[in-house]
């Protein structure tokens, strides 16, 4: 028997939600096993990727720097890098932050906001810093396919997945392609 | 995008003008007559009166006028001379223009920056002086040039700013600077046909009374004269098709219009400013031709507002004709030739060059483009026929009218009849101008102005082509190389890409705003070129580049969107290899700082550890 | 009379004389994409996305009249190809965030992108920062979503008779300004049934207390693309036109 497809996920500013829909592909994933294996991802708990994935699926866009290294961890290990959702595709919700400057958001919610106690900026070296805007992840790293919706439907992981492990080039027809 | 801090202004109670203010924009209203076409003059000197176009003025203005309060507000947000917030009392602008460039304008303009404490845009805060960069100003063969209120500054030195620096503090009137701060000058180096035929005042005018409107016009068709704006167009066919269309109702007195297109903004082009300045009685008298040939009674001269300082020059011109019969009614003694002609000024803004946007403008409106079909011969000012000709096709019209068809198309080529007047700056030893017969090699005419090591030269303007070296066997001509004139000359000490990045913000800067392919595209060529000049560019980006150039090229609205990427177009083509060279090994970079992406949350966490940082890695 | 035709694709379209190239396909049931066109008003020509090849050219076939024996090249993948990018350009130059919208599943410029599976909006976004004007007690203005197809300008000059919008600016920082003295719709006499609050293809105009009303799956866009959408509501427009 070939090798199984390797598919690594992950979620970056974004719900999850787009992993939940994912699962929506119920049992179906019983085929889906057994032709692909999860490698980094939260259904799998797995927190490195290794070094030849087939498939990354990313979802959220960038809001901060620790962001920006998953994303790149994922595009050096998978060879398929793939846009999963809103977010990821033009930043979504996270980005209706971007017309506000970074310092109006940190002070509104660490000094100045109602029922702030200790008013500070968390500082911690632990914690990731934040990006002056949210960006979606085609303008940090090379996308190879866009899946869109909020979230995409589980049909759409499916179609998607089902196209590139019988070798078709993947497309979506009308029904499946939505923005929201 | 508007910003923040302007949303934040706006949202502020505007202060109410008071009674004197308020008298004084109706005095400005009055001097034009309430005329609503005239808004763009109007807003002109209530910029000049109160340093900017105050929130109040727009209502009494509207008022006044019978128009809509957002006609006022959008005219005046469109224009780059207007402003909503108040500039200095000294409005100091520094001409942006690649020759500019060439001449240590951005070296001028740094110090400028300097001896004033302010940046680029800014206007100091006692309120006292403004600087920003500003289009060409039709300066090329004499900067860095610039305009302060309006008026046109050349030959800027250190020496020269640190003159102004003081003026401008002590509070001098401009009226009171010295004189050799505005000179202006013509710098005619080769004269043909047009430049070297003399004319006396009416004497095209009194032949053309002997011989009738059909003669006259069949000498214009004789001649072969096309439209020296750049695009070419048989002048005669413009005046016959305008003479011929339908002006209204059979039973209304025709109403036709001669408009002369003085909008000189393609950078690099400065012949016309010096038609204007020392041949305007050649170019009244052309206009008051095509007046009579079409059947017109009133002209316009739309000059840039970056000319300004020609407008009073010019009103004298036509005053001294009006006296002498040539301007008002029943012109040298012919009954019914009435004709006249009024100088209106625009406020900066490229797109007006564009002869529908034009007389957008001239009816004070923003400069943008009409959907052609119709076109102005036929729905112009006011949408009625209209002849839209270029400054120097007018000069060249007086002297057929004198001189007859025949004489002109002697000169020049099969196709281009006539001689060419070409604007040369740049890197040659004489600059200026230049007139040539059609057909002439540009190998003669770098020859001519003393032009050596030349890398190539950008012919038409940012709009025209980029030609190289290997090019200088090409001739002038509407059959090999067209041009309305620019003629930029660039050695080999120059970074063509560099070249490219100016004349491509020139574009953005310019854009309209009315289609989106040149809207948003000619923003994301800018981008794009600028993450290339400064190092960031991957494989990818010179691929996505070409995508775009083609895509403004091919959908825009108009000429400008067009032409917008010819500059990179012209170049990607013939030297693909300087692009290459500034590109990474990468298939793929980030289009912004990522570092810097993080400084404002670094700052505010009073954090610089290592995993405060990013680096710009490109990854595959 | 003699009978006028044009080719699009390669299909005789007859046409009447003064039609647009646009006027005669849709009453001939062929769909050209099309967002700051609409057959009620005056033809505009500023979107970009109708760009046909007439003879060999690029045109916008909203406003380019059609005329006899014209070969005109629509369906093709070069112009589908094209009106993606210029579809993606104008979700760049926005804020289009369709999760939040209101006007998600009943918004031409997001069933412009369904129609030519845009799959992602491909260009850096711009992320500009426009006023939300919520002034005006029964309908609100997100400039966000604004795509400059004035579409609202024309309404309200012409059907409404009231002036309430106009295109202000120049370049990439055109922005839609309401006409009054402080700038808000609350300070205009627009009404909740005006032509112009009904006429935004897309959410920037919506009458407030109505989002959301029709749930997923009964939208307009939701099963049906908009090429069957605009034909069945433009065709007996056109059908009545006489060109303009």
């Amino acid at each position: 028997m070939a090798d199984k497809i390797k598919v690594a996920t992950t979620s970056l500013a974004g719900c999850f939600g787009c992993h939940m829909s994912f699962l929506d592909i119920d049992e179906r994933i019983l085929d889906l096993a057994q032709i692909a294996e999860f490698d980094r991802s939260p259904l799998t708990d797995i927190k490195q990727c290794s070094d030849h994935v087939d498939i990354g699926l990313v979802e959220g866009g960038l809001c901060n720097s620790e962001n920006v290294h998953t994303l790149r961890e994922f595009r050096k290990s998978c060879k398929i890098l793939v846009a999963v959702g809103a977010c990821a595709i033009n930043g979504g919700l996270p980005a209706m932050r971007n017309h506000i400057p970074l310092e109006e958001c940190l002070e509104e919610s660490y000094l100045d906001a109602v029922g702030v106690e200790n008013p500070q900026i968390p500082n911690d070296v632990e914690l990731p810093l934040l990006l002056n805007k949210v960006h979606p992840i085609h303008e940090v790293v090379k996308v190879d396919y866009f899946l869109p919706g909020c979230p995409p439907s589980a049909d759409v992981f499916w179609k998607f997945l089902t196209d590139l492990a019988s070798g078709r080039e993947p497309s979506l027809p009308y029904e499946l392609v939505h923005y929201d | 995008m508007y910003n923040r801090e302007h949303l934040l202004e706006a949202a502020g109670t505007p202060m109410p003008l008071t009674e004197t203010e308020q008298s004084v924009l109706m005095r400005i209203v009055d001097r034009h007559a309430a005329d609503a076409t005239q808004l763009v003059q109007i807003l002109r000197e209530v910029q000049a009166s109160f340093r900017h176009i105050p929130a109040d003025a727009m209502d009494s203005l509207a008022a006044a006028l019978g128009i809509e309060r957002a006609q006022v507000q959008a005219v005046a947000e469109f224009y780059t001379f207007f402003s909503t917030k108040p500039r200095g009392r000294y409005d100091i602008l520094i001409s942006d223009s690649i020759t500019d460039h060439m001449l240590g304008s951005r070296e001028i303009a740094a110090y400028l920056s300097e001896r004033l404490g302010i940046q680029p845009g800014e206007t100091r805060s006692d309120g006292q002086v403004s600087f920003d960069y500003t289009s060409c100003t039709g300066m090329c063969e004499q900067g860095p040039a610039g305009l302060v209120n309006g008026l046109t500054l050349t030959q800027l030195t250190r020496e020269r700013i640190d003159r102004i620096v003081d003026l401008v503090n002590a509070g001098t009137p401009v009226t009171q600077w010295p004189r050799e701060f505005f000179a202006v000058k013509d710098n005619i180096r080769r004269a043909d046909l047009i430049l070297k035929t003399e004319l006396k005042p009416g004497s095209a005018l009194k032949w053309s009374n002997t011989r009738g409107a059909d003669s006259t016009l069949a000498e214009i068709e004789k001649s072969g004269l096309r439209g020296r704006g750049g695009a070419g167009f048989s002048t005669g066919m413009k005046w016959k098709f305008c003479r011929q269309a339908k002006s209204g109702p059979a039973d209304a007195p025709a109403e036709r219009y001669v408009v002369c297109n003085a909008d000189e903004g393609e950078p690099g082009t400065f012949k016309d400013r010096v038609l204007l300045q020392s041949y305007a009685d050649q170019v009244f008298e052309g206009m008051t031709l095509c007046g009579r040939v079409i059947g017109a009674r009133q002209g316009y001269l739309y000059l840039r507002g970056e000319y300004l300082y020609l407008g009073d020059h010019l009103d004298r011109v036509l005053q001294e004709r009006r006296r002498n019969h040539l301007l008002g009614s029943n012109i040298l003694g012919e009954p019914g030739f009435d004709f006249d002609i009024e100088v209106r000024i625009g406020a900066g803004a490229y797109i007006c060059g564009e002869e529908s946007a034009l007389i957008e403008s001239l009816e004070g409106k923003r400069g943008v483009p009409r959907n052609r079909p119709p076109y102005p011969v036929t729905h112009g000012y006011r949408n009625k026929p209209t002849v839209v000709n270029n400054v120097e096709t007018f000069a060249a019209a007086a002297l057929i009218g004198l001189k007859g068809g025949a004489w002109f198309a002697d000169v020049g080529t099969e196709k281009s009849k006539g001689t060419k007047i070409l604007s040369i700056s740049g890197d040659c030893a004489k600059p200026g101008i230049y007139e040539y017969p059609f057909g002439t090699s540009i190998r003669k005419i770098l020859d001519d102005c003393g032009a050596t090591n030349t890398l190539g030269l950008q012919i038409g303007g940012p709009s025209g082509i980029f030609i190289s070296d290997r090019e200088f066997d090409r001739v002038l001509g509407f059959e090999d190389l067209p041009t309305g004139g620019s003629f930029m000359i660039f050695d080999r000490t120059r970074d063509i890409l560099e070249i490219v990045r100016n004349f491509t913000h020139f574009f953005a800067h310019e854009s309209c705003g009315f289609c989106t392919p040149c809207r948003v595209g000619t923003s994301l060529l800018r981008n794009q070129l600028d993450k290339l000049c400064a190092g960031h560019g991957a494989k990818g980006d010179l691929v996505e580049l070409t995508h775009i150039s083609k895509l403004v090229k091919n959908t825009s609205h108009c000429g400008l969107g067009q032409t917008a990427a010819n500059p990179i177009l012209s170049t990607l083509e013939r030297y693909p290899e300087l692009y290459e060279q500034r590109l990474r090994a990468k298939a793929f970079e980030p289009g912004f700082d990522l570092d810097g992406a993080l400084e404002v949350a670094r700052r505010m966490a009073g954090r610089d550890d290592a995993h405060a940082h990013l680096e710009q890695e490109a990854v595959l | 009379m003699t009978a006028h035709t044009i080719t699009i694709d390669g299909q005789q379209v007859p046409f009447i004389e003064g039609q647009t190239i646009i006027e005669a396909a849709t009453a001939a049931g062929v769909y050209i994409p099309h967002l700051c066109h609409n057959p009620e008003f005056t033809p505009h020509g500023s979107c970009k996305l109708c760009t046909v090849k007439v003879n060999g050219r690029n045109c916008s076939a909203c406003t380019f009249p059609a005329v006899d024996g014209q070969e005109v090249l629509n369906d093709t993948e070069e112009l589908n190809e094209t009106r993606r990018a210029i579809t993606q350009m104008l979700f760049v130059e926005g804020n289009h965030f369709c999760p939040s919208c209101e006007k998600s599943g009943n918004c031409q410029l997001q069933a412009v992108g369904y129609f030519l599976n845009m799959l992602d909006a491909h260009f850096p976004f711009f992320y500009p920062s426009r006023e939300v004007d919520a002034s005006h007690p029964e309908v609100m203005l997100d400039r966000d979503r604004c795509i400059l197809c004035e579409l609202c300008v024309r309404a309200s000059r012409d059907v409404d008779g009231k002036n309430v919008f106009a295109l202000s600016g120049r370049g990439i920082h055109t922005h839609l300004i309401v006409n009054s003295t402080s700038g808000k719709l609350a300070d205009t006499e627009i009404s909740v049934d005006d032509k112009a609050v009904h006429v935004c293809p897309v959410g920037a105009i919506l009458v407030k207390r109505t989002g959301f009303e029709v749930p997923i799956g009964q939208r307009i866009y939701d099963h049906q693309d908009i090429s069957e959408v605009s034909l069945a509501m433009e065709e007996s427009v056109a059908g009545e036109s006489h060109g303009g």
